[in-house]
């Protein structure tokens, strides 16, 4: 025992029997399985565990809970470092590794501590007043100093080895808090019927029946409570697990910590999105530090902490205790400590004590002073002595210990973040959550509820309500009482009254100073003094600091409390590793990959593959070129004087059926589609409501009712959805089906002037003449026993074929067509090589259908002639459209040999001035092997005729081409290469 | 995450549904040559801190577009119905029993 200075010889609910090896600062230290780092570190005498934000102040533990703000250490090491955990939440475990943070070079002896000497100079907004200047030049030297001044703990930067998961949940009733009116809530719900999940943040259920003696009547009630909950089928025990959001629809979102299961291989920790058929709010109530001089010398406790410690850990923090209070409940603590053999003095706020206390006190020779505070601290890196101050004359106590207690403030954050405000309560002198939306209940002290008693039978009707409101109404068992000689909290309002520091956020290091400040320089508003003070924005998020910091701005301005309000309280809760939100959605599997069928083809076959939205595309083929500039080039060359085989499997594909199958066409496309013949495809536009070019493709008719359209691959599912979404809400009269068939297909362009030679070889079956499949025909029949349609289209210009085959015969029906092929020249080619020639050929695409053009502008206007009564029709004649100056598409040659285009190059008229956005832009470039030069295409103003010259201006190149306007279609004006 | 009870599917998260856009807008008749009802349909919109009927289309499930009636102030959402079968607010006027008091 020698090692655990300060743990009592018995009790507390910790296993001696298993001690744990840790280090703190590379020290080796001992605790027991049941403690907490927090308690295992005072138990070994450690009283100083960091230094402060701002002044690099001495700290010690300050809490028991997850609101601690002092205690942040640093956990692990290498890829598994993790900075900022509050030692008071952390299980002990063996071999632990922790850090103090933000001290350089020690702990004891820190080099920044000497900010506390410039303390005058770093009140709030020191910073942005001094170093910003009338221009951002002096803070942008200076910050990277200051940075690193200030702050906590350090990042890893190595890549986190361990993994994390998301998992999703469903309860009938959630219950946040395992403390009495939480179990309370459990067993009457679950006794209702109902499938319930108990949140708890700590490692052990109980909350403050834990700092309870054992053997004392509310251990027991809690043995058996629990006793009974894991004896019922329908309730989930969540230990080590925090709530950290609320979301819309009673969702939950919860961390469990489960660092025991990372040597087993698992996750480290478990984010759970639960979703809720009700949720019981239990989440307890926070107490309030005392504000006065030097209160955050290491040795200033939270009293009901102190308890905790004493009664759950067996460790006694301090043999001179000072309990500072302003209510009774404080005073358990006090009893509790002289009953373990330390020397106590009481100094409470109030004038008039309760005589049941005073004669307890006596009883345990505990000195009391009443209507006095504590003026001042004395002591450095440990507390010394306490000057306490009252109707009398000052005097010093000495004392290793300072328990204080400000009242309690009920755990408001959960219930707060979907923006229902808390609503302030006199009697309790505190907030209290806003009203509760249906489904939602309250229970406990989370409520403004501080007895045991109290919590017990709130949470037994919360739990009764929530089943209920979930159908489960199965008669209950009357609640298990439990009578504990309990001290209700009363409230009694903590005026800070200061000489020297007086922390409000020990860990943003904000004293009453900065507040009055705040209040001299206008900042009043609640938002205001958080922003310009810093308060309440550290990983504690102000859980200790909030209620002293806005009572201090009410008492400055004048106002009450509801007045003057609380900030916002936003998720999470406590701190989350981004791990945790990830889950399993990391690297490769951060978002989903789309697969064609024949894509392991292209890997083995030398494809360089390129990600197009989701899917993975052959960008080009090594064996065409060394780099994607060598081989587009070469890849069109096979396709204009061979045959070149392109996978086209990503374009949307989509099969319509149904009587009314031609009327939804005729009505999508802007284009007429009712007189198209079965047996022949043709091109379409499709426009917006709006007017402006949604996206174009192909529809084939294969029966008098059967249609099958394609769309472009990046607008697959818009068109699906938008096609389900006119059928739903628009024309529900037209009996029409569609359906995706996108995957079901593997989809292959043949094209080139020996395209047809190459599939006759292939599908020796089918009759592919000019008279039976001419230009925009279709064929159809087998193969390998899948189904096969072939359309003679073309997007390249050449005589091309679109192969459709069942997706499972893709990647045979591709090697079927490169091997038959080979003796004709076909080789494969890529998406570049697909846009160039595309380009060559003046066909738009995505840079041109970018959402603001119009068929006008496209040169599409023609197909639509002066036809209406499709979608689009009325709003694309609004005047700005129709504007004659609207840019239009134009084709773009260099005009000087050896230059180059650029796309997204400003076009400008010789001479003007090259700024703004110019007459137009360039779209899509291409060399063109067949015209030995670049071309492009662009948006050009219709000031600017086609011949005339231009300068193409790309800024971010440095570059300044000049190019002649010609027809955008570079190749074949008359299409003959289509036909024949 | 708001919860969408899908009349098909039951009720499921808002991520497995795209949001279609305001259903309190009036789409007029695909022949209604009138530029300024167009216009109101595309363009204007109300967006009234409160009840808004929208289209939300439950794409990772039925596929189904659906008509939401959703609070913005708190999200909370009174009722979802197919948008193909609008619910029908009054009963045909032939059979609805004789009003009591006039109006």
């Amino acid at each position: 025992m020698s090692s655990n200075p300060k743990r009592l010889a018995e009790g507390g609910r910790i296993d001696r029997g298993r001690p744990l090896e840790f280090s703190f600062d590379g020290s080796k230290l001992t605790g027991f399985q049941g403690d907490t780092l927090a308690s295992a570190l005072l138990a070994n005498g450690v009283s100083l565990v960091g230094r402060s934000f701002k002044y690099h102040r001495p700290r010690g533990i300050f809490s028991a809970g997850a609101e601690e703000p002092n205690a942040l250490v640093t956990l692990g090491t290498g890829g598994r470092r993790e900075p900022n955990l509050p030692a008071t939440m952390l299980e002990l475990a063996d071999g632990m590794v922790a850090e103090s943070q933000n001290r350089w070079p020690s702990l004891a002896f820190d080099v920044q501590s000497l900010n506390s000497l410039f303390a005058p100079f770093l009140s709030a907004g020191f910073y942005y007043k001094t170093f910003m200047g009338p221009t951002r030049r002096a803070w942008m030297f200076y910050e990277h100093f200051i940075r690193k001044a200030a702050g906590l703990g350090k990042a890893a930067m190595e890549p986190d080895p361990d993994r994390y998961e998301v998992r999703h949940a469903f309860a009938d009733v959630a219950i946040v808090g395992g403390g009495p009116a939480g179990l309370s809530a459990a067993r009457a719900a679950a006794s209702a019927g109902a499938r319930v999940a108990l949140i708890e943040q700590d490692f052990r259920f109980g909350g403050q029946l834990l700092s309870e003696r054992p053997g004392s009547e509310a251990a027991a009630w809690l043995q058996a409570v629990e006793a009974e909950l894991e004896g019922f089928g329908n309730v989930r025990l969540m230990a080590r697990t925090t709530a950290v959001g609320l979301y819309d629809g009673k969702v939950l979102g919860l961390v469990e910590r489960r660092d025991d299961a990372r040597a087993a291989g698992q996750a480290r920790q478990v984010f759970t999105i639960l979703r809720a058929g009700a949720i019981v709010f239990a989440s307890g109530a926070i107490e309030r530090p005392l504000v006065f001089s030097n209160n955050d010398r290491p040795g200033v406790m939270l009293a009901s902490a102190v308890r905790a410690y004493l009664n759950r850990f067996a460790v006694l923090p301090g043999r001179k205790a000072v309990v500072a209070t302003s209510n009774d409940g404080a005073w358990r603590t006090a009893f509790d400590l002289a009953a373990s053999g330390a020397r106590v003095t009481v100094a409470d706020l109030r004038a008039t004590l309760a005589p049941a206390l005073q004669t307890e006190a006596s009883r345990l020779g505990i000195a009391v002073h009443a209507g006095t505070h504590i003026a001042d601290l004395r002591g450095g890196r440990a507390v010394k002595a306490a000057r306490l101050a009252g109707a009398g004359a000052e005097t010093e106590i000495d004392c290793d210990l300072v328990c204080v207690s400000g009242g309690w403030s009920p755990t408001v954050h959960l219930t707060s973040q979907l923006g229902v405000k808390p609503v302030y309560r006199e009697d309790i002198d505190g907030f209290v959550p806003g009203p509760f939306a249906a489904g939602q209940f309250g229970a406990g002290s989370a409520v403004g509820g501080y007895s045991t008693a109290e919590a017990i039978e709130t949470g037994h009707r919360a739990g009764i309500e929530a089943a209920a409101y979930c159908g489960k109404m199965k008669p209950v068992p009357a609640a298990l009482q439990l009578q504990s000689a309990e001290l209700a909290a009363t409230a009694f309002r903590n005026v800070p009254r200061a000489r020297g520091k007086a922390f409000v956020d020990f860990q943003m290091d904000v004293t009453t100073g900065d507040i009055e400040l705040a209040h001299r320089e206008g900042y009043e508003s609640v938002e205001h003094l958080k922003r310009y003070t810093t308060l309440g924005m550290g990983t504690d998020q102000g859980k200790t600091s909030n209620f002293p910091a806005l009572s201090a701005m009410a008492a400055l301005r004048g106002a009450t409390i509801p007045e003057t309000g609380t900030t916002t309280f936003r998720p999470p809760y406590t701190p989350v590793a981004i791990g945790a939100l990830a889950g399993r959605a990391v690297r490769h599997h951060f978002r989903p990959i789309r697969r064609t069928p024949i894509h392991d083809w292209h890997v083995a076959n030398g494809a360089d593959m390129l990600e197009v939205g989701l899917w993975m595309r052959p960008y080009f083929y090594r064996g065409a070129g060394r780099d994607v500039n060598e081989a587009y080039v070469a890849e069109m060359r096979f396709v204009r004087e061979a045959a070149g085989l392109m996978d086209i499997s990503t374009l949307g594909k989509i099969d319509i059926q149904g009587p009314d199958a031609a009327m939804l066409l005729d009505r999508v496309y802007a284009n007429g589609f009712a007189r198209l013949p079965v047996g022949r495809a043709r091109y379409g536009v499709m426009l917006r409501d709006d007017g402006i070019v949604f996206d174009d493709g192909t529809t084939t008719r294969l029966g008098e009712h059967r249609f099958f359209m394609t769309t472009s691959t990046a607008k697959a599912a818009d068109v699906m959805s938008r096609l389900e979404f006119q059928l739903d809400t628009a024309w529900p009269d037209l009996r029409v089906a569609v359906t995706s068939v996108t995957d079901e297909w593997a989809a292959m362009s043949v094209a080139g002037p020996r395209s047809r030679q190459v599939l006759a070889a292939a599908f020796p079956a089918l009759d592919l003449s000019n008279e039976a499949l001419p230009h925009m025909g279709f064929t159809e029949g087998e193969f390998d026993g899948r189904a096969l349609r072939i359309i003679r289209l073309s997007y390249s210009g050449e005589r091309a074929y679109e192969v459709y085959v069942g997706a499972s015969a893709g990647e045979a029906a591709w090697r079927r067509l490169v091997e038959v092929g080979e003796p004709f020249g076909l080789r494969p080619y890529g998406v570049e090589a697909l846009g160039a020639l595309r380009v060559e050929k003046g066909h738009v695409a995505g840079p041109e259908i970018d959402g603001r053009t119009t068929l006008d502008d496209l040169g599409l206007g023609h197909m639509v002639g002066k036809r209406s009564g499709f979608v689009g029709d009325v709003l694309r004649r609004r005047p700005a459209l129709c504007d004659p100056n609207r840019q239009r598409l134009v084709g773009m040659k260099c005009v000087e040999a050896g230059t180059r285009l650029s796309g997204g190059a400003i076009l400008f008229k010789p001479g003007e001035t090259r700024q703004g956005h110019g007459r137009g832009r360039i779209t899509s470039v291409t060399y063109s092997p067949s015209l030995g030069a670049y071309v492009g295409l662009a948006l050009l103003a219709g000031d600017v005729a086609t011949g005339e010259e231009v300068v193409a201006v790309h800024r971010m190149k440095n570059e300044a081409v000049r190019a002649r306007v010609v027809s955008p279609v570079f190749l074949d004006p008359e299409g003959e290469r289509l036909h024949g | 995450m708001l919860r969408i009870d899908c009349p098909c599917c039951g009720p499921r998260d808002h991520d497995e549904f795209r949001y279609g856009g305001d259903a309190s807008v009036i789409r007029p008749a695909l022949d209604d040559a009138d530029f300024e009802a167009w216009y109101r349909y595309v363009f204007v919109r109300k967006n009234p801190a409160g009840l808004h009927r929208e289209h939300w289309q439950h794409v990772l499930g039925c596929r189904q577009w659906l008509i939401v009636e959703r609070d913005t102030r708190n999200h909370a959402i009174t009722s979802v119905a197919l948008a193909r079968r609008p619910p029908t607010k009054k009963p045909p006027a032939k059979k609805s029993p004789p009003r009591k008091s006039p109006q």
